[in-house]
């Protein structure tokens, strides 16, 4: 298992000798609201000084309503009007419908997963095309967006670029999008969906404490160097978010982190069952690192079918759904990116 | 800049590559003015939108005036002559909508997105064209998204604008989302209409066989219904709303007809408006409703004649761009300006639809004879600037 070999290769001294960071504090000084960071001619020239280049990623599968409308928005404001961003990139999952056209239509470049890297195989989920989009995109700065969002606006990407060209020491930053409002003497309770507060918050209160201070462990939103995401695996299908936070915690700790709050997010919701499915992926992938950490002992073979019910007819069926939670390794580990990136 | 009528139209093909080639930012603009909801009497944070984003186009004195226009400036080489650009902001969407735009391959849809979201885009978008082309007028153009315009709006954002200013307009031009081609240069007179029948206080409810105000705001529709109307001078009566009722099996107790008597001739509309009067009196007298009729605005016709060199000179630019002239007189934006003897136009920038896949409020636009709508736009003001629209 990659995740395995990472956690033999990486160096244990850093775990030891990393100091504790007060959750608190770190609120403080890594959470932000993109407000802050609407001074993009002040952005670009952060990049420039710091000679950084950064691609945006939006993995898609049939999106083809929603992916003109998000490129555009990208492209006038985050290149032609002020160049933050060099490449704008969808990397799909084999669309049936019109994505990548549309994509290309507005002025992206759009790739099908299965064509990057075809020695290493096919595979199906939003985590193949993030480690995928590793390979194919130059930027030192990688930042994904999914691509469902209906109120799409350009900080959705700035937001999250921001700490990082603004902060050297910050390797990874997160989005979350509800903002605790203070209204007369009560507080509002924010926090995130219902996967994050039902399963990821109370596993993360469990075993991570620290990593609790991520407002929204499971947003799509996301910034990161290069040199983290080439060196960490990638679960291929719902586990990809709760894996990095946990993998990049362990190697660089909370002070790698930061948090951009991006206000409204409107998108699709989902059924409840979908969400046991994301569910069931996600605790596969916690699972794992938990024993592999040594956070939990021996666990018994565990089933990678989810069983769920639905009634037909005034009868109860059970229906049910592989999951299977696969990882890809380190994109380090991949020859060819090592030569294509010169890495060693 | 600009030496003649034949180089402006030799420079056509060329704006409108340079329009092509700026399509992420126009339809950026037109997702950040037109997803922000813009109802009647609220438009004020589309106007702040707009502002915004006028100021980052490169327009100055980005402001709103005491009727709460979003105005702006592109300030001219000389400044010495003002050319108006505006467009309505208010929609007739409903207050608490949240209006999103859905991109498809080749068209965009959306409430409201033809009138009149593509027209505040292209306006915020005119400056950066302008300096991607290196044009710089002579004149100053001012750019306005004009509140409370449609409906018991009645054009106030644009009377309030001129008559309030201060600022001298040699031309305006009204843009419209749609159709592009459609060259008004006149406008016919107007009368906006309510009709409100209302149940008396000691109306008999439990009567059996009771009819409510519905049966006779029905009476009173048939019979304006049957006004003959003349096709020269064109008058039409266009019934655009009808609301009342709470529910099926209740007795409306108030029915609300809203309505426009349009024509080129002000004795006609004032005739027309003599003969509703009489029907609802008579209606009002026979079935014991109250009936109220309310002119609540009232619009002369006029407008520039057909030979006009602006009128004219617009038809060269669109023939030189392949497109074929729709002239037809309007009932709309121009009014104000023409009580003001301003030389008006309203132009189309794309071609839409309002199709029956599509749901009411929702209207479909076409990208890319976009590229085309921006060039006639800027023809045009080169053609104004160079003088070659000013009657001799």
């Amino acid at each position: 298992m990659w995740f395995k070999q990472w956690l033999a290769k990486r160096p244990p001294a850093k775990r030891v000798t990393r100091p504790p960071v007060a959750v608190a504090a770190w609120l403080q000084t890594n959470t932000f609201h993109h407000s802050q960071f609407t001074d993009l001619r002040a952005l670009v020239a952060e990049k420039e000084k710091q000679h950084l280049t950064i691609s945006l990623c939006i993995p898609t599968l049939n999106e083809e309503k929603t992916i003109g409308k998000e490129i555009t928005v990208f492209k006038s404001e985050l290149m032609s009007r002020y160049p933050l961003i060099d490449e704008i990139a969808v990397i799909d999952s084999g669309s049936t419908d019109k994505t990548c056209e549309v994509a290309r239509t507005f002025g992206a470049e759009a790739y099908l997963a299965a064509d990057i890297l075809p020695e290493t195989g096919d595979r199906k989920g939003k985590g193949e095309n993030l480690w995928k989009a590793i390979y194919q995109l130059k930027g030192d700065i990688i930042v994904y967006v999914d691509a469902d969002i209906k109120n799409i606006h350009a900080r959705f990407a700035y937001g999250l670029l921001a700490p990082l060209l603004l902060k050297p020491e910050v390797k990874y930053v997160k989005a979350f999008y509800d903002r605790p409002l203070i209204v007369s003497k009560d507080v509002r309770v924010s926090g995130g969906g219902r996967v994050t507060e039902i399963l990821v918050r109370p596993l993360f209160s469990l075993f991570f404490p620290d990593l609790t201070a991520i407002i929204q462990p499971l947003s799509g939103e996301y910034a990161a160097r290069r040199e983290v995401l080439d060196s960490i695996p990638f679960p291929i299908g719902y586990g990809v978010e709760t894996a990095h936070l946990i993998d990049i915690y362990q190697r660089w700790g909370l002070r790698a982190f930061a948090q951009s709050d991006l206000d409204q997010r409107v998108h699709r919701n989902q059924s409840t069952q979908a969400l046991g499915k994301m569910s069931f992926g996600i605790l596969q992938t916690f699972l794992s690192r938990a024993r592999a950490l040594g956070l939990i002992g021996e666990m018994p073979e565990r089933s990678q079918i989810l069983r769920q019910f639905q009634v037909r007819d005034n009868v109860y069926e059970q229906v049910d759904s592989l999951i299977r939670e696969m990882e890809r390794p380190p994109m380090l580990e991949i020859p060819a990116y090592r030569r294509k990136f010169k890495r060693p | 800049m600009t030496t003649s009528m034949e180089s402006i139209l030799d420079a056509l093909p060329r704006i409108r590559n340079e329009a092509r080639s700026m399509q992420d930012i126009v339809l950026a603009n037109l997702v950040a003015i037109g997803e922000v909801p813009a109802p009647y009497q609220h438009e004020e944070v589309r106007v702040r939108m707009m502002l915004e984003r006028f100021s980052e186009c490169g327009l100055q004195n980005c402001s709103t005036d005491a009727t709460g226009n979003g105005l702006a400036i592109l300030p001219g080489a000389e400044g010495k002559a003002n050319i108006f650009l505006f467009s309505n902001v208010d929609t007739l969407a409903d207050e608490h909508a949240e209006p999103s735009l859905a991109f498809r391959k080749d068209e965009i849809v959306g409430p409201f997105i033809g009138d009149n979201s593509m027209a505040l885009a292209a306006m915020a978008s005119l400056p950066i064209l302008l300096e991607r082309l290196q044009i710089r007028l002579k004149a100053n153009i001012i750019v306005m998204g004009a509140v409370r315009m449609l409906g018991h709006g009645n054009l106030e954002g644009l009377s309030g604008f001129l008559n309030n200013s201060g600022m001298p307009v040699q031309y305006g031009l009204s843009l419209e989302g749609v159709q592009l081609g459609r060259l008004n240069y006149a406008c016919l007179g107007q009368l906006l209409c309510d009709i409100t029948v209302r149940l008396p206080e000691d109306y008999n409810w439990v009567q059996f066989g009771a009819t409510g105000a519905i049966i006779s705001m029905n009476d009173i529709i048939s019979r304006i219904n049957k006004i003959p109307l003349p096709r020269r001078p064109l008058t039409t009566i266009v019934f655009g709303m009808i609301r009342g009722g709470v529910s099926y099996r209740n007795i409306a107790r108030e029915t609300v007809l809203s309505f426009e008597v349009r024509s080129e001739s002000a004795d006609l509309l004032n005739q027309v408006a003599q003969q509703i009067k009489d029907i609802t009196e008579d209606v009002a007298a026979n079935s014991g409703v109250t009936v109220k009729f309310d002119i609540f605005a009232r619009r002369a016709p006029g407008g520039l004649d057909i030979s006009h060199p602006f009128v004219k000179q617009m038809r060269t630019i669109h023939t030189a761009l392949e497109l074929q002239s729709q002239l037809y007189s309007t009932t709309f934006a121009l009014t104000s300006l023409i009580e003001k003897k301003i030389p008006a136009l309203v132009l189309g920038l794309t071609t839409g639809t309002r199709r029956d896949d599509l749901p009411e409020m929702e209207e479909a636009v076409a990208i890319d004879p976009m590229w085309t709508g921006l060039a006639q736009l800027v023809g045009v003001l080169l053609a104004i600037d160079g003088g070659f629209c000013d009657v001799v």
